[in-house]
């Protein structure tokens, strides 16, 4: 075969980027960060007033359909709704499905994007040009979310100091997680008063 | 005797200090910024062994000239020492390390022993890090953890002191005594989020921070002005990381090797200008020690010279930070000073020293 033209095919890109950095974080593989491109996820950031928008009335939307969720079983609707979710979320923010999403508080870039995974903010390791440390390639996560935050109109979201991951909720739907929260701070809001009348 | 310094325990320099009140710890360091005086801190350079004189030889050299010594957790994902077992070796010797958590290795059950274990060691400080990730070392196959990040680690410990509580919830009977500290990155973007960003670490925590080194006086100038606007500077103690370097060719291989460094390209002129560049990177170093203490609401330095450790002292005091104070030393004690001087006589001078050969000579 000739030495000089030799085939590139799609483990040759793989094995050239995988030398660039040894960092496989354990649930990207060198042959997903090859064929990955950031413009949908850069695009979801550069909106990320018009997502929070949409979300909030998405997320009232869903918290409507609660005693339907309720009616047909919140753990029998839990897989029909995480595939949408993950397929939706992953599109348009490489969503990793760590089930907790705070989305709203990093202005629309996940911070599951982050090799160190760091849901606080940036890590003393940025590039100069704004790139990650450990992917040089890819725009740092946090510099993303800090632009993104600023133009949300709740950019002070970003300044909460967030939990450590419930590692336990990986692979759960956030959507629904969420409006069954939302729900049971509802009902427990309206069940004082009952109590107090009877 | 008169010797006894200041911030030592009597009963042992070993044992925590007193307790003071609004203090958290029981540790030197902690005193020393809240009296109001100029911090120096350092960064022992972790052996590759396992002898406990390497950590002592190491240490010494920083006797009498530092308030706390930094014992690094894996710095730049290398293998090393652990910090907790230099820690354990410093601290019975009656110095004040400063322990780093980083979150690369540990997962948050492994962190919270650690904590626990350090404080009973007599750790007082505790520096809280996210980590260098593992592609930065000489293991990059290694999994990364990073369980915790770096705020929520000092959350995480702030809740052990405060509250007497594990994460989980179940109670400490014993909590935690500790002068939390983070690290601040002013020389890396997103700029204008890292003073805020040090508000969420001052909310999460954060007692003292320690920079990344400051070769760039004027961005610094830039993030304490908009930390003190923000009231960052009456919450929080600001040491200023520093460091020697030694030669144009280092400083080049640094900025484009060490993540989070950022070096001019006027330090690096500078640098190749020079003579000597060894003697003309303590030279900068010094120079921006005495720019930067002259900021309003930097409470100390932090001197990082890896490799160069032997520089550290000529570097506090060619610069006078201290003013004239001197730092606790390990010294001699007397009572140790009387069985080694005994000890002496018998080994070298040929005198008799057993009973029955007392009395004959009696007669």
């Amino acid at each position: 075969m000739s030495d000089e033209n030799p085939t590139v095919t799609q483990a040759t890109l793989v094995k050239k980027a995988a030398a660039k950095s040894d960092y496989k974080p354990a649930d990207v593989s060198p042959q997903r960060r090859v064929q990955r491109s950031f413009a949908v996820r850069l695009w979801s950031i550069r909106h990320s007033r018009l997502l929070e928008w949409f979300y909030a009335r998405f997320a009232d939307m869903f918290l409507l359909l609660h005693p339907l969720w309720k009616g047909i079983g919140y753990g029998r609707v839990e897989a029909p709704v995480k595939f949408i979710e993950k397929r939706v979320k992953g599109f348009m923010f490489d969503c990793r499905m760590c089930g907790q999403c705070i989305l709203s508080s990093t202005g629309m870039s996940c911070p599951m994007n982050c090799p160190k995974q760091l849901r606080n903010g940036p890590c003393g390791g940025v590039r100069a040009n704004g790139n990650c440390e450990v992917e040089p390639d890819m725009p740092c996560v946090w510099v993303k979310a800090w632009e993104g935050s600023q133009n949300m109109v709740n950019s002070d979201r970003i300044l909460t100091v967030q939990k450590p991951v419930d590692q336990s909720l990986r692979e759960t739907s956030a959507w629904l997680r969420v409006t069954a929260q939302a729900a049971a701070t509802r009902e427990a809001a309206a069940a004082p008063k009952t109590g107090a009348a009877a | 005797m008169t010797g006894r310094q200041r911030d030592e325990n009597p009963a042992g320099i070993h044992l925590p200090l007193d307790p003071l009140p609004g203090h958290t710890s029981r540790g030197r360091l902690e005193r020393v910024l809240r009296r109001g005086e100029f911090a120096v801190t350092t960064e022992l350079n972790p052996p590759d062994s396992a002898d406990p004189e390497d950590v002592y030889n190491r240490a010494k050299i920083f006797d009498g000239w530092v308030d706390a010594i930094n014992a690094v957790d894996a710095s730049g994902a290398n293998c090393h020492m652990s910090s907790v077992g230099i820690c354990a070796l410093l601290t019975r010797m009656g110095y004040a390390p400063i322990m780093q958590i980083a979150c690369r290795d540990k997962n948050r059950i492994a962190i919270q022993g650690d904590v626990l274990g350090g404080a009973a060691m007599g750790v007082a400080n505790m520096l809280c890090l996210t980590g260098d990730g593992v592609q930065a070392g000489d293991q990059p196959g290694a999994k990364p953890v990073f369980d915790l990040d770096s705020m929520s680690l000092l959350e995480t410990c702030r809740i052990m002191r405060d509250n007497g509580k594990f994460l989980s919830g179940r109670k400490l009977t014993t909590p935690p005594q500790l002068f939390l500290g983070a690290a601040v990155n002013p020389f890396a973007p997103p700029f204008d989020f890292r003073p805020i960003h040090l508000g969420k670490k001052i909310a999460a925590g954060a007692q003292f921070v320690q920079t990344q080194y400051c070769f760039d006086v004027p961005m610094f100038k830039t993030f304490m002005q908009k930390a003190r606007d923000l009231g960052h500077t009456e919450k929080v103690f600001i040491l200023c990381g520093v460091g020697p370097l030694a030669s144009a060719k280092t400083a080049k291989w640094i900025r484009s090797n060490v993540p989070g460094i950022h070096i001019p390209d006027a330090v690096i002129k500078r640098l190749e200008g020079a003579q000597d560049q060894k003697k003309e990177g303590k030279q900068l170093c010094t120079d921006i020690i005495n720019e930067v203490k002259e900021i309003p609401g930097v409470s100390g330095i932090h001197v990082m010279a890896y490799r160069q450790e032997e520089y550290v002292a000529e570097i506090v005091d060619e610069s006078g930070v201290l003013k004239g104070r001197q730092p606790w030393k390990r010294e001699i004690r007397r009572d140790d000073q009387m069985v080694a001087d005994r000890l002496d006589r018998i080994l070298h001078e040929d005198i008799t020293e057993t009973q029955v050969d007392m009395v004959k000579t009696a007669h």
